[in-house]
């Protein structure tokens, strides 16, 4: 008697357990000399960092008001991410790489960290850098190291830290500091208000095309860090640019906070896309560590026909809860949303968007594909609101959730408000588990069950991946391959 | 090429197959016919390999491999191929990808080395023009949108693109019109060859007009009740199945 041979699953499993084990390829720790402001906050610690970065007064004073203003605030309840208490007493608000004076170029950046970002396949040596991608580094608290920045300066295009944009343009950051994300915002907002401690600056002036896409790499390597950084890109009148953030971090067993802020300008016939492929430490197979993502991402399209465009790839991190958003302030401007976000063993993620339309033939584009593996849990939450004022305006959007276990989540929680009646708007939502037959249907046409699993989800994602630019694409269907090795069963 | 030997399958307590016996040679054309129900497609997902069924007694050898230890996959690249009744959909997946990945992980298996994308693209067009196809086929996600007829003219177009030695079609004939079925005939008929075979399995005798078998099998409440040549099919044809399955309830086709 001869039957199929079906592998225990207990078996299966432990395979392909050690196999998660070496999964994030990312988390290693760089042996490096740090400089730590001890943990815990105060606005002497506050005082201290704005102190070590050399800030303008009005810097100190803002990071101040924010941080009283934090004081009054209590942490929120309403999302659907569930996760112990945080102690900010607990976390260092400032780790550096103990190099001395801001680096020059390259060659004064400690070798330790360029190989660092070498291992990570981020090349920071221009000549390397053939993909035409200039790039930002961002080391725990400080960033590193900015490439092809004299090229982009002959062209009136500042990229560079935000410590550095502090120093260099101090009215260009007092202009637009907070203004699409006051300290006032949100319980993690305002922290980052008071304690972030860098990021990068874009400003591209009027008419200008970006001829490279703009990159930071975002690397967590601290233990019992938090990573502050707060990004703020200008797109003056007609100019254009597209900008990518990447992030990894070394895997440790205690969670590790991440509180961004990102704010976009576009001015009239601005454009901006922005792409995030997100890869923080998802946390092990049990749920022990990773990395706390929450993050306030926004976008204001402060002129007429400006538009700006968020394309986020999201892996990582133990928790990911974000709402990259669209201020449709100017006439006829345009918001796009386009987000792959997938969980696994037990992460979670409660991400969406939100599209606040408030200028006349306004329209906006929802796209997010949610995917839920393992014990994960995936929610889409979502905002389109239509002001009085927005005659004609537009919005479509669409939610698709894969399962891909029988003890995985998928929840999708869209508010509408609508307060003009002359506004279209779509909803489209469907929810699908990857189905024995497909599998099997691919299989036999001799693909593997990986093999099998990655196509099924590279075209769930499709519409998602072709908004990202190509290297990054691949780079994401890489990821998406990797963090699902195993994900069947 | 193909030798089953007293095949028992079952799913869950329910027996299916109860002692199938069947050789298949390199060349031939085999027919597998019989009512609903009574087993055919499990043969035929048995065969590739489809997980949920149960073999409860008996063997399938496959040019001298055990063929029921092979995953799915692996009888793939082994050269069977399984032209499935309902084509399933693949969303965002365009057919070249999938058509692609599949050949390319079949001649890896083989030994051979990947196609790289315009030779690829010139072996699948030489099949499109053979199965009389619109290039548009190609960049359509897999099956999604697809009228049935048009679903089974992309698994005969994987097929062709694959070239098994094994060709299992289930039922492929089921839905079609004239013109399509004349497409589907024509390109198994291509496949025809000395060092490959096809099992045919089907509920109708009008697809034998256009693929003539050597053997024609008609199968009934698990067993195969009845062999023989063309004539068998032309003859049930005529008389239906009941003749042949005194002990079931089917009804005998007119």
């Amino acid at each position: 008697m001869s039957q199929p041979e079906v592998s225990h699953p207990d078996a299966r499993n432990a395979e392909l357990r050690s196999r998660i084990a070496d999964e994030y390829r990312w988390g290693f720790v760089t042996d490096i000399e740090q400089e730590v402001v001890p943990e815990g906050l105060s606005e002497a610690v506050i005082r201290l960092i704005s102190k070590k970065k050399n800030e303008p007064d009005f810097m100190l004073e803002w990071r101040l008001q924010a941080y009283r203003h934090w004081l009054t605030l209590t942490a929120p309840t309403w999302s659907s991410v569930h996760y112990p208490a945080i102690d900010y007493q607990a976390i260092h608000y400032y780790a550096a790489p103990k190099s001395g004076a801001q680096p020059k170029d390259l060659s004064e950046v400690d070798p330790e960290l360029l190989r660092t970002y070498e291992k990570l396949g981020i090349p920071l040596q221009e000549r390397e850098a053939l993909a035409g991608v200039a790039v930002d580094a961002v080391f725990d608290s400080v960033s590193v190291a900015t490439t092809f920045k004299d090229k982009l300066e002959s062209l009136g295009i500042i990229f560079c830290s935000f410590s550095e944009a502090l120093r260099e343009h101090p009215d260009l950051v007092r202009q637009y500091l907070g203004s699409v994300v006051p300290y006032t915002d949100n319980y993690f907002a305002t922290l980052n208000s008071a304690v972030f401690t860098d990021g990068s600056f874009v400003y591209v002036p009027k008419g200008m095309r970006c001829p490279m896409e703009l990159s930071t790499y975002f690397r967590i390597n601290a233990r019992n860090s938090g990573q502050f950084e707060r990004t703020l890109i200008i797109a003056d009148e007609g100019a254009t640019v597209s900008y990518l953030e990447g992030c990894t971090a070394p895997m440790r067993d205690e969670n590790q906070l991440h509180a961004a802020v990102v704010e976009l300008v576009a001015l009239k016939d601005a454009r901006i896309k922005y792409s995030t492929v997100q890869n923080w430490y998802p946390g092990d197979a049990e749920g022990r560590g990773g990395i706390y993502n929450f993050v306030t991402k926004r976008g204001d399209c402060r002129g007429d026909r400006a538009h700006i465009s968020w394309t986020q790839v999201e892996t990582g991190s133990a928790i990911t809860w974000k709402y990259p958003s669209c201020i449709l302030r100017g006439d006829d401007s345009a918001g796009e949303f386009y987000s792959v976000a997938l969980t696994n063993h037990r992460q979670q993620a409660d991400t969406g968007t939100k599209m606040i339309h408030i200028g006349r033939n306004t329209r906006s584009t929802i796209v997010s594909k949610g995917i839920s593996a393992g014990f994960g849990s995936n929610a889409y939450r979502g905002l389109v609101k239509v002001l009085p004022s927005a005659a004609n305006a537009r919005n479509y959007t669409q939610c698709d959730s894969l399962l891909m276990s029988d003890h995985c989540a998928a929840h999708t929680f869209p508010y509408i408000e609508v307060k003009n009646p002359s506004a279209t708007v779509e909803h489209e939502a469907t929810t699908s588990k990857i189905g024995d037959d497909q599998l099997f249907y691919l299989r036999s046409r001799g693909l593997s069950e990986e093999d099998a699993v990655n196509l099924i989800v590279n075209g769930f994602c499709r519409e998602v991946f072709k908004e990202l630019p190509m290297e990054f694409a691949v780079e994401a269907q890489k990821l998406l391959a990797v963090s699902l090795e195993g994900a069947i069963g | 090429m193909l030798e089953i030997r007293n095949l028992h399958v079952s799913i869950g307590d329910r027996p299916i197959l109860a002692g199938i016996d069947l050789d298949v040679k390199s060349g031939e054309v085999h027919a597998i016919m019989g009512p609903n129900g009574s087993g055919k497609s499990t043969l035929a997902q048995v065969l590739a390999g489809r997980e949920g069924y149960a073999v409860t007694a008996g063997s399938v050898r496959y040019l001298e491999q055990d063929l029921l230890a092979l995953a799915p996959e692996q009888r793939a690249c082994a050269g069977i191929f399984l032209a499935f009744q309902y084509p399933l959909e693949i969303p965002g997946v365009a057919n070249v990808q999938l058509l692609r990945s599949a050949l390319n992980s079949v001649r890896r298996q083989r030994g051979e080395s990947e196609l790289d994308a315009m030779d690829f693209l010139d072996t699948v067009k030489s099949k499109l023009a053979l199965l009389d196809m619109d290039e548009s086929f190609l960049y359509r996600a897999v099956n999604e949108g697809f009228s049935g007829g048009e679903k089974k003219r992309n698994e005969i177009l994987q097929m062709a693109v694959l070239e098994p030695r094994l060709a299992i079609l289930d039922e492929t004939d089921s839905g079609l019109d004239i013109d399509a079925l004349k497409t589907v005939a024509s390109g198994v008929n291509a496949l025809k060859d000395p060092e490959r075979a096809v099992i045919l399995v089907t509920h109708y005798q009008r697809l034998l007009n256009y693929i003539v078998p050597d053997r024609v099998h008609v199968l009934a409440n698990g067993r195969i009740v009845r062999s023989g040549d063309a004539s068998l099919a032309l003859e049930l044809e005529d008389k239906g199945y009941g003749w042949l399955t005194p002990d079931t309830h089917e009804e005998a086709r007119p």
